[in-house]
């Protein structure tokens, strides 16, 4: 695979076409009919609730959000290939790769609502926190890699940083101290052609975003990103000869961002509407849809139901996260440290002291 | 005279200095076509093409070291870091080079770089965006540190910032970028950065304050007010240099002082008031100089950040406090 799509040639691994239809049957993954409908549907549950987060955030029951709208293939793909105890490092924009490895959409939304306890991802094996400061989290991968190594553990530590996010010093010296070092991690570069407002074309020079991994002596690979076959088998085969071979790998998978940057950005101000109408026809939920109907695999009604189900499920783990107890001071405090300083502790001290002031001082 | 807004304001500095100065170059993330985030370089890349004003690669180490470049060889780059919060990797610039250009070339190459920041709690926002670093930026010798609480003193003082042959570190206080309105006189004029401003007269209290505290200080004084409390409101305007004069002269008359910060306190400019209270007026002293700040701790996402935020009941408690001690 990584012979035939040299990212020199700006090749791009493609299986299925617009229409569902397999152009590119040497890389149809291994996939049974059961696992290609829970992909669907894991797929159209992340869809459903990214689009029912941007209204909820209309009616300012949540705060700002970076929809997924248009990407949910990757982050899809990216969660049926890790295993509990695989690592993801996450950028933000990856929703269904955090629901496959067990967090939960309450604790998304509690996130987005502004509770450091969003973060937690209780269930979940082996995630690190959303990463909100562009790129800083590749090297995180990285050092995750070496431990896998290290301890010689049968496990491979996936990152995902945006097309922006490429420019900056930390993808660099990430994607050089792995090609250094060697070991077990895959980079997945979202490449939704937008970093806010900047076009793809003001972040590099270099002809594509894949080629990068050549002068790090790592392997590199452009995916079409709406293509779930295709990135389900990239990162699959990434994975393997990541642990096989202790290989560094760096995807490029092509997208668009069909959604706003985040719920406070206004496309309209730099890309035009024929440009984000080029777009529908590459949805990935769209295709693999075509893919799925014309091999009798699910029909549109089955999708209505399913919608609204997970409508239900979702408003239900929203309104959960409503009610979701006030925040203590005491949380303010009691996480930075394994013992509390004895001045924060003065500071928490004092400053109940004068909660106390307050009440008296409001009722006068 | 044109109502502005902090935003506004900003933005009609640049405009007049990219006018009138052709050395002067903005860039920065998402900083032209779109006119940035929070809008304050908008249309200027429309007026001034975008040789002058553009949009760079994500990477700020690299937009502050293209600046000391620039800067060295001549130009006059205003660069924008996103949010404060972002400007992590720009520190081995700013630290590194940019501070330190001059001395260490015994004066032959100078960094006339503006370096704007949004700073500052308040606004709901996702962890990175809420923090307040103006004292690791005064802690940092060569640097020049402006924060403006109008929109009027935001004009003045980017126009003196921009004609400003040493680096400033520009900080913006978003939490009311917007919130002011205010007459400002459309003509060009500057504020001279390293001063003060004593913003309203008093007899029992000094207290310092700048950015967005300014207003939350104003809201005390009405409490104070009631309480028969004369509190003399100082706006700090520039971090660094400090305005040592002003600050003595208000806490001799007073002997009393306060300072609030939306920052964590220790290590702050708190901190560094108090001692220039102590250092210059310690006789006159009649309590303890006081600093009122943000805890030392991160800046709580949305929900809890009300714990954090500096409240005006807070400030009129400690005046309070102060005044009887
Ligand atoms: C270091 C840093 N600089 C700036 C920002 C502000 N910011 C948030 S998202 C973003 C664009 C990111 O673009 P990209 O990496 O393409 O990812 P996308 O948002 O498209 O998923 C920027 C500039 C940030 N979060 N971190």
């Amino acid at each position: 695979m990584f012979e035939k799509y040299n990212p020199l040639d700006n090749n791009m691994l493609q299986v299925i076409d617009n229409d569902g239809k397999i152009i590119n049957k040497e890389f149809f993954p291994n996939l049974s009919d059961d696992q290609i409908v829970k992909a669907y549907r894991d797929m159209l549950f992340a869809r459903t609730a990214d689009l029912m987060i941007v209204s909820y955030q209309r009616q300012g029951r949540i705060f700002t959000y970076p929809p997924n709208y248009g990407q949910e293939a990757i982050a899809g793909a990216i969660g049926a290939n890790l295993k509990d105890d695989d690592w993801l490092v996450p950028a933000f924009r990856e929703m269904g790769a955090y629901l496959a490895k067990g967090a939960t959409l309450k604790e998304l939304f509690l996130y987005f609502m502004g509770y450091e306890d969003g973060s937690l991802f209780k269930n979940a094996k082996n995630i690190f926190p959303m990463s909100v400061p562009i790129a800083s989290q590749l090297t995180h991968a990285v050092g995750v890699a070496y431990e896998l190594k290290y301890n010689k553990k049968d496990n491979v530590v996936l990152t995902v940083v945006g097309d922006g996010g490429t420019s900056e010093g930390d993808f660099h010296e990430a994607l050089n101290i792995a090609g250094v070092w060697k070991g077990p991690v895959v980079f997945v570069v979202q490449n939704n052609q937008y970093g806010i407002s900047t076009p793809v074309s003001v972040q590099t020079a270099s002809k594509n975003i894949a080629v990068k991994s050549i002068a790090y002596g790592i392997k590199g690979i452009k995916v079409d990103g709406n293509d779930y076959f295709a990135m389900y088998k990239a990162i699959n085969e990434s994975i393997t000869i990541a642990k096989k071979e202790n290989m560094p790998v760096l995807i490029e998978a092509l997208t668009y961002r069909k959604g706003a940057h985040t719920t406070s950005d206004d496309p309209t101000k730099y890309r035009t509407k024929e440009e984000e109408e080029s777009w529908e026809e590459k949805d990935p939920l769209l295709r693999l849809k075509k893919y799925l109907i014309s091999n009798k695999l699910f029909t549109e009604k089955e999708e209505e139901k399913l919608i609204s189900q997970y409508k239900k499920e979702i408003d239900r783990q929203f309104i959960e996260a409503e009610n979701y107890p006030k925040y203590p001071l005491d949380d303010v405090f009691k996480y930075l440290y394994e013992d509390m300083p004895a001045d924060l502790l003065i500071q928490k001290n004092n400053h109940e002291k004068f909660l106390k002031w307050k009440e008296n001082f409001v009722k006068n | 005279m044109k109502v502005m807004t902090i935003v506004n304001a900003v933005n009609d500095a640049l405009d007049i200095k990219l006018g009138d100065d052709r050395n002067v170059i903005v860039y920065g993330e998402d900083v032209g076509v779109e006119g940035g985030v929070f809008r304050v370089t908008e249309n200027l890349q429309k007026k001034y093409g975008v040789e002058r004003v553009f949009d760079s690669p994500l990477a700020e180490d690299g937009i502050m070291g293209t600046a000391v470049g620039m800067a060295v060889a001549g130009l006059r780059p205003v660069v924008e870091m996103q949010f404060s919060g972002f400007a992590y990797p720009a520190f081995n610039q700013i630290i590194s080079h940019a501070s330190r250009m001059r001395n260490r070339s015994r004066g032959k190459y100078t960094t006339p770089i503006v370096v704007r920041m949004p700073y500052g709690g308040g606004i709901n926002a996702l962890e990175h965006h809420s923090e307040s670093m103006e004292a690791i930026y005064g802690h940092i010798p060569g640097l020049k540190v402006v924060i403006p609480s109008t929109p009027h003193d935001a004009k003045g003082l980017m126009i003196a910032a921009i004609e400003s042959n040493d680096t400033v570190i520009f900080m913006e206080p978003k939490r009311i970028y917007r919130a002011i309105k205010q007459e400002v006189s459309e003509d060009k004029f500057s504020i001279p950065i390293g001063k003060a401003k004593v913003l309203s007269k008093g007899s029992d209290v000094t207290v310092v304050a700048y950015g967005a505290m300014i207003r939350e200080v104003q809201k005390a004084m009405i409490m104070a007010k009631n309480a028969g409390i004369s509190v003399e409101l100082i706006d700090l305007r520039t971090i660094y240099p400090i305005d040592r004069e002003t600050i003595a002269e208000s806490v001799k008359k007073t002997g009393r002082v306060i300072t609030v910060v939306e920052s964590p306190g220790s290590f702050s400019v708190a901190s560094e008031i108090s001692q220039i209270a102590n250092e210059e007026a310690f006789v006159y002293l009649e309590a303890p100089p006081k600093r009122v700040t943000g805890f030392d701790t991160i800046v709580p996402l949305p929900k809890g950040e009300h714990h954090y935020i500096i409240s005006p009941e807070k400030i009129f408690y400690e005046i309070e406090r102060t005044v009887k001690f």
